[in-house]
């Protein structure tokens, strides 16, 4: 090892925190419950494949991602360019890690403005700004007229929506400035404990709910449990594609594999550091927050007020529209709105510094920067891209075209080539062997076959599911299959009815930018490698 | 639900007693390197 370490974890707890804070974010509270309650897709055959998935991919990569990033710090390099550098061992080897950067800085670009209408939203719950009436529609109003979805840069200048961004983004940056175990291991430390005593508080309240309208009986959180969790047909469910696709998809999401994080995270350790038991506890206390507390929340407190209706239109709608008019309904409710926004602003905070460590390791080893050089550069280019966002914030186009490409395709790909680069290139048994130093655990020896065989063959069958439905337009039918564009292809493109969206190419366009001025800084990095 | 519920929660109350109670980290304390035996054994 020719540079010298100067970053490091303070505690074996304080990675698992800040891992499992990387990983416990907005779709454990929100995205989770909704795909549980779907009456099509959901109840006992999705939890069925979510849990295959979670021992088959989730688990599994998750250990490769640590192995891979423990390694990659024992020869010098936090970053993910730096680490496939330091695996592959050819001059391309670099550029292998170039999805590791852009993944969670463009992730970032658009998270760190949600992570702002959570704070917005703490912030009017607690002061009683939420407290709206009983009209649904005003709910949806506050909302598209607080993320500005009604017209382009309605939210920019000095508004609160944007103050709340402002605060919000040189908050992440003044965290991160203060270094890897003073910042994000020190706010993980205090955040990931808080986050679950106010869950805890939450779903005590929730669960105590009872039947809050006298005159409609049916509507108790005993039958949301009920309807959230009732296992439905589980036979008709698992033959179904789509049920395979979603579970997949949010075992996949939900423990930020493939993101670019756990791998810099991970490099930080020592040679001699458990990785595996760290890897299950971090994934524990993800499954724990998504299963044990977001999946009793949400949808049984929305069904107990709204009925089953409520429950069925996606994360924004449920988070920003249903539930605030829940809290309205309910006694304290601008307190228990407050917490339940706050809960959101932790678990956000959390994984968006986690987006951030990555491009400052980087910086930082690529190019040779100071902390405070990289910071620098880094909030520039975070800026330029999280401008586009708050500006192009009509229908939230920038923001949805930013989350297709980078946040689901960059994502798949880069947990492929991950799970791919372990076995062909790191070599199966090698791994397995790294894996072990310093293991206060073992992991049972059917991973070893499951890391090797099974994983790349469901990761590669689900991402090609994945590309055929989201972009090819695949309607998931075997036995009479259609193809039709779907909107991110016809924002690009455009169709019958459906102009092409200036705004989604402008920022695909922006995309391809970013990605080559990253081949380019990975170019630059590589030199200054070479001659170490 | 239960078995959902209850497999995460015990699994994750398990994983952190598991972190809690075990070795602590050498880096912590005095340490001394343990003598390696193996190029004894050889002689």
């Amino acid at each position: 090892m020719t540079q010298k370490k100067t970053e490091a974890w303070s505690s074996k707890i304080g990675v698992i925190m800040a891992v499992a804070g990387s990983a416990v974010g907005l779709g454990n509270f929100l995205r989770f419950p909704g795909l549980v309650a779907d009456r099509e897709t959901g109840g006992g055959a999705f939890l069925i494949a979510y849990f295959i998935s979670l021992l088959v991919v989730g688990l599994p990569i998750c250990w490769v991602e640590w192995t891979l990033g423990r390694f990659g710090g024992t020869q010098g390099y936090n970053s993910s360019p730096g680490i496939f550098h330091a695996i592959i061992r050819k001059p391309w080897g670099k550029y292998i890690g170039l999805l590791g950067f852009i993944i969670p800085v463009g992730v970032y670009f658009y998270y760190v403005v949600i992570e702002s209408w959570c704070l917005g939203y703490a912030w009017h719950s607690f002061t009683g700004g939420l407290d709206l009436g009983k009209d649904p529609t005003t709910y949806a109003r506050f909302f598209s007229a607080f993320t500005g979805q009604a017209i382009d840069g309605s939210t920019l200048g000095f508004t609160g929506p944007f103050l709340f961004f402002v605060g919000v983004f040189i908050l992440n940056f003044v965290i991160i400035y203060r270094g890897l175990s003073k910042g994000i291991e020190f706010i993980c430390n205090w955040g990931m404990p808080l986050l679950i005593v106010i869950a805890l508080a939450l779903l005590v309240r929730v669960m105590t709910l009872g039947t809050p309208d006298p005159t409609k009986p049916e509507l108790s959180v005993w039958n949301g449990l009920g309807y959230m969790w009732n296992p439905h047909d589980i036979a008709k469910g698992l033959s179904n594609p789509a049920v395979w696709l979603k579970a997949a998809s949010q075992i996949f999401f939900t423990l930020s594999v493939g993101f670019g994080v756990i791998i810099t995270y991970a490099s930080y350790l020592k040679k001699k550091d458990d990785v595996v038991l760290s890897g299950l506890t971090a994934t524990a206390a993800n499954e724990f927050c998504e299963v044990g507390l977001g999946g009793l929340i949400t949808v049984p407190a929305a069904f107990a007020f709204l009925g089953a209706s409520a429950v069925a239109g996606g994360t924004f709608a449920l988070g920003f529209n249903v539930l605030p008019q829940v809290f309205a309904g309910m006694p304290y409710g601008h307190l228990f709105g407050g917490l339940f926004f706050t809960l959101l602003f932790i678990a956000a905070i959390t994984s968006s510094l986690s987006m951030l460590q990555p491009g400052i390791a980087f910086l930082e080893e690529g190019l040779g920067l100071d902390r405070r050089g990289s910071v620098a550069l880094l909030g520039l280019v975070t800026a330029v891209g999280c401008t586009l966002v708050v500006w192009f914030s009509e229908g939230l186009k920038a923001l949805s075209t930013v989350d297709f490409w980078i946040g689901d395709i960059g994502i798949f790909l880069q947990g492929t080539i991950l799970i791919y680069v372990f076995n062909l290139v790191f070599g199966t048994e090698r791994g397995w062997t790294e894996a072990h130093h310093g293991a206060d655990l073992r992991i049972p020896r059917v991973f070893k076959f499951v890391i090797r065989w099974v994983s790349p063959a469901f990761l590669t069958i689900i991402f090609a599911m994945f590309v055929l439905k989201n972009v090819a337009g695949w309607n998931l039918s075997f036995t009479a299959p259609v193809f039709l564009p779907t909107e991110p292809i016809l924002d690009l493109v455009g169709g019958p009815g459906h102009p092409a969206s200036g705004v989604a190419r402008l920022t695909v366009f922006f995309l391809l930018l970013f990605a080559v001025f990253t081949a380019l800084l990975i170019r630059r990095a590589g030199q200054r490698w070479e001659t170490r | 639900m239960l078995i959902s519920v209850g497999a995460v929660t015990g699994l994750f109350v398990w994983c952190l007693f598991k972190v809690l109670t075990g070795k602590k980290d050498p880096d912590h304390l005095a340490h001394v390197e343990p003598v390696e035996t193996k190029d004894l054994d050889r002689r």
